[in-house]
């Protein structure tokens, strides 16, 4: 676990991130320089030593403006020099230097995200997921960013800055991870109730890695190994769940929340808020506007058995 | 009086000078201070309560509302600082939080940041203009009860737990009915409509005063740098909020009439409301600071006794920085897809602002350089005001880098640069200010002790609190999140937030006592405690109702300091003298000076109101026809238009004692 996962100090991981946090280094050191240059000017301005002079005299007003001079003087220079930075900066980060090789589609919703991977020659291999966006290393990849509802943005700081997700259009977005790893997301355009937890993850896997789990994706459910408990929560899914989620290569067809399909190929659940194991899943399902008040999720009463019924087919979602 | 010639006008009345009876220069006497005593004095009781126009009671009552609001939103904040201070704290739930971050973004930008610098411009500019009063009295009362009644609206729904939620920025389409179906934003855009008839008039009257109010000799290049700020402060108003009143109308019309202005579904565009919202927002920040900034331009030279370094450059960059403050922004919605040409224009604008604050920097800096510095109390505040205006100015060109800024916006970084530049540049001249003109204010002074102890506990605790929001910022904490988790690594910072926090409200805490106590024990001031050099210190703490008894003759910008200043006259050692005991006595009913805009020449007797209680109640009617929308009660919004209507007949009514009888022009040969 990285201490401050989405610190964007010192761990820009691919060509979108790391000239901007050079551009912050500097930055910060020239702002830093210009804040105690002026501070110990202000010091020694109230410290130095006067000559006693009579009380009431008044002194001249001509004089000191070579203070505004020089120090304005400096100042625009020390500006056009960074501007200059800044400009070729937003050069580089701005569009990748070679074409991305792969487009994913995230679509921003009250409070998670839809991640879509479409597939141009073979639509039945086009899949969404949610909440993990998984990328291969090392190469620049476009995301198509949409809103469902409100405005959103999208944010991974180690891997690029943030772009506004808004309803009615589409902006883009590149990102790059050069080494593989978890790099945490998040919205930052204030949503409503549960932005505080609209988080996401990204995972940058080598290619062969990125590939496999591309394909396990785009399978429906592996049906699932019969037993009268997972039946019995397979039905209690269709009963309760299926109206928001969808779970591919079953009835189970809600367009609302995430897709469920392979739940358990998942680090975390509702949106970066839980670890994905079978106590957080229940907790989740029963407890939802106890973790994450005013959420869609509803906080279902079950019983015992229904629990863990629902649990053993939610972990049959792999 | 009147039979008698005019010649110590010759030398300086336009061509076009219209005065409708002669004007010569005399001293008051007992008698005459008696009658414009009587003719200026607001009747006591309830009645002069309502009714009263005078500049002097409006400016304070300005000063006492938004302060007012100030420990509301800071006790907003305080409890938010609590909520935040650990991880995963239930102190509140996420709509608890989300309308107290917005109500305080609401109080502190549009209840107190510029009504109180309104306070102050209000109190002072016919004092340091040498005028009697604004140039509107009755306007000025208008503005002051659409304020006051504008704040009551906008807090109307707080009780019932549905005030404002969709944060200050009030962003469509979490603004619209479809995301908010409650009456907070309706009271919120009704709010500020109604908040923007205050902001517009009060402009106006600001803009006529200085054109118009001015003492004989006062020209352009010998007013105070807070009358520049102020004056460019109301002009920006005048462009940039129409924006914002349109943009809230429309808001309205689409949540409760059913237009689609901004809705998205049928065609709109969302960032349509962003920029109609920041065309305003970006100019606003500029009119929360500019005349604060002149607070400390007129008054920091005081405690070092000499005039301010660069008087002209400081000026200019007061106007400059509103002028180019028009073309920035875009720097709000960098990250919104906009393409990056685009972008890079704006980010270089926003950089290129950084300029005139520059100016305004090293100006402070040579006037304490070269000056001889006495630590009173102001002095403190405005010494201390110019590091914390630097750190916010510094943070302000890192978030105008466009790259970065893609990192910084929307996280804390951007909540500790907006609290250097609206405490550190608002609030640190505003309380200096109040301990600069107290004496002025009530005729006593403030505690010198009580004094340092508010301003280090304000200073410590706020470089304290919000210093490591930057650091907050750069470890990836968002704005506006209810709360984190321990994971996120921010927990240590948000503690120290929280700790500063309430070091700083103590501060303000300890001043409020030392106002409260000072003003009925506090040591008697006299007219000039200070040995300042402006008008406003040449007449009795508090003024009295007239402000001067004859209107002074000015004869450069420090005339409490003429004659005693080094280098002064110039090679020909000749010293300007202002004349401020003998002049315009103006004693045949409220009356006034109007002088010409640049040179300051007379030009006409100006025949002023007198106290009305149409201002409360159009004020009133306005206010209640915008309940009533907010109700959808559509009768009683009727009612009260109608009332509002007989209202401004009412005041309009014309009035033999107000005509204006204009000789036909003097011709000069």
């Amino acid at each position: 676990m990285k201490t401050a996962p989405l610190e964007y100090l010192a761990h820009a991981a691919g060509p979108a991130s790391l000239p901007t946090q050079r551009l912050e280094w500097a930055l910060v050191a020239l702002v830093s320089a210009v804040m105690i240059v002026v501070a110990a000017l202000l010091v020694a301005a109230l410290m130095r030593r006067r000559g006693s002079g009579r009380p009431d005299a008044i002194g001249a007003e001509a004089g000191g403006m070579s203070w505004i001079y020089i120090g304005t003087g400096v100042s625009s220079l020390a500006l056009f020099a960074a501007l200059i930075y800044v400009m070729a900066t937003l050069e580089s980060v701005a569009a990748p230097r070679v074409a991305p090789a792969l487009q994913i589609d995230v679509t921003a919703y009250d409070w998670w995200w839809k991640v879509e991977y479409p597939d141009a020659d073979d639509a039945s291999r086009s899949f969404a997921t949610a909440n993990e966006i998984h990328i291969p290393v090392g190469v620049p990849v476009q995301i198509k960013l949409r809103s469902a509802d409100v405005i959103h943005a999208f944010w991974v700081p180690q891997l690029a800055g943030k772009t506004e997700m808004i309803p009615g259009q589409i902006n883009e977005q590149w990102i790059q991870a050069d080494a593989p790893g978890v790099y945490r997301g998040q919205c930052s355009q204030f949503c409503g109730a549960q932005h505080a937890h609209m988080a996401f993850e990204v995972v940058a896997q080598p290619q062969a890695e990125f590939d496999a789990w591309r394909r396990a994706q785009a399978r429906d459910a592996s049906p699932a190994a019969q037993s009268a408990t997972i039946n019995a929560g397979k039905r209690l899914f269709g009963e309760r769940c299926a109206g928001c989620h969808a779970v591919r290569g079953t009835d189970a067809a809600g367009a609302q929340a995430p897709d469920l399909t392979h739940l358990g190929s998942r680090r975390l659940i509702a949106a970066g808020q839980l670890p994905n194991t079978a106590a957080d899943r229940l907790d989740w399902i029963q407890h939802a506007q106890r973790i994450k008040p005013d959420s869609m999720m509803p906080s279902m009463a079950l019983s015992a058995s229904d629990a863990s019924a629902l649990s053993a087919y939610l972990a049959t979602l792999q | 009086m009147s039979d008698t010639p005019a010649p110590a006008l010759s030398g300086d009345a336009p061509e076009t000078m219209r005065l409708s009876r002669p004007l010569v220069r005399e001293s008051i006497d007992a008698d005459r201070a008696e009658r414009l005593a009587e003719i200026w004095e607001t009747r006591p009781g309830w009645r002069g309560w309502f009714s009263t126009v005078d500049h002097k009671t409006i400016g304070l009552r300005y000063l006492v509302t938004s302060f007012l609001f100030l420990l509301l939103g800071g006790v907003e904040a305080l409890v938010m600082r609590v909520q935040l201070a650990q991880p995963n704290a239930t102190v509140l739930t996420p709509e608890q939080y989300n309308q107290l971050f917005t109500m305080h973004g609401i109080t502190m930008i549009f209840l107190y940041a510029s009504p109180v610098l309104s306070g102050f411009s209000n109190f002072l500019w016919p004092l340091v203009l040498g005028a009697r009063d604004m140039a509107f009295p009755r306007l000025n009362a208008f503005s002051y009860w659409v304020f006051l009644f504008a704040g009551i609206f906008l807090y109307a729904s707080f009780p019932l737990g549905e005030a404002p939620n969709a944060g200050w920025f009030n962003y469509v389409p979490l603004s619209e009915l479809t995301y908010d179906v409650g009456p907070n934003i309706d009271v919120y855009s009704l709010g500020m409509v109604l908040l923007g008839i205050s902001t517009t008039v009060g402009a106006v009257n600001f803009v006529v005063t200085l054109l118009r109010m001015r003492a004989p000799g006062m020209s352009i290049d010998r007013i105070p740098v807070l009358v520049w700020g102020t004056l460019t402060a109301s002009g920006a108003n005048l462009f940039a909020v129409p924006s914002v009143s349109l943009a809230f109308l429309m808001l309205w019309l689409d949540r409760r009439i059913g237009t689609h202005f901004f809705d998205v579904t049928a065609g709109s565009h969302a960032l349509l409301w962003q920029h109609m919202f920041w065309i305003f927002a970006h100019p606003w920040v500029y009119v929360v600071v500019l005349p604060a900034m002149g607070i400390v331009s007129d008054a920091l030279p005081v405690f070092c006794r000499r005039p301010l370094v660069g008087y002209g450059p400081v000026a200019i960059s007061t106007v400059a920085t509103m002028v180019i403050g028009f073309v920035v922004w875009i720097h709000h919605m960098f990250a919104t897809g906009l393409p990056p040409l685009a972008l890079s224009f704006f980010g270089a604008a926003s950089m290129v602002i950084s300029i005139p604050s520059a100016v305004a920097t090293f100006a402070w800096i040579a006037t304490i350089w070269t000056g001889r510095p006495v630590f009173r109390v102001p002095f403190l505040f405005f010494a201390g005001f110019v590091l914390l205006f630097v750190i916010g100015g510094v943070s302000g060109v890192m978030t105008a880098a466009v790259p970065l800024d893609w990192q910084l916006t929307d996280t804390y970084f951007v909540v500790a640069h907006l609290h250097y530049v609206l405490i550190g540049i608002n609030v640190f001249p505003v309380v200096g200010g109040i301990y600069f003109w107290f004496p002025k204010f009530t005729g006593r002074m403030m505690s010198e002790r009580l004094g340092r102890i508010t301003f280090w506990l304000m200073f410590v605790g706020f470089n304290l609190g919000f210093f490591p929001m930057h650091i907050a910022g750069l470890l990836g904490m968002p704005r506006r999140i209810y709360t984190y988790g321990a994971d996120m690594g921010w927990t240590t910072v948000n503690l120290l937030t929280s700790i500063g926090s309430f070091i700083f409200a103590l501060g303000i805490a300890v001043f409020v006592v030392d106002v409260l106590y000072s003003r009925k024990r506090g040591p008697i001031a006299g007219n000039n405690p200070w040995d300042a050099p402006t008008l406003e210190w040449t007449v009795p703490s508090p003024p009295p109702p007239y402000n001067f008894a004859v209107v002074p003759t000015i004869a450069s910008r420090h005339p409490l300091w003429e004659g005693r200043m080094q280098g002064e006259g110039g090679d020909a050692g000749e010293v300007p003298r202002s004349r401020l005991a003998d002049g315009y006595i103006l004693d045949q009913g409220r009356e006034a000076l109007g002088t010409t805009a640049l040179e300051a020449a007379p030009y006409v007797i100006l025949k002023m109101p007198e106290d009305s209680y149409a201002p409360f109640w159009l004020g009133l009617m306005a206010a209640l026809f915008f309940a009533g929308l907010a109700l959808h009660a559509w009768y009683f919004a009727g009612l009260a238009l109608l009332l509002a209507a007989a209202t401004i007949v009412v005041w309009l009514w014309p009035e033999r004692r107000l005509m204006q009888r204009e000789p036909e022009p003097v011709a000069r040969h």
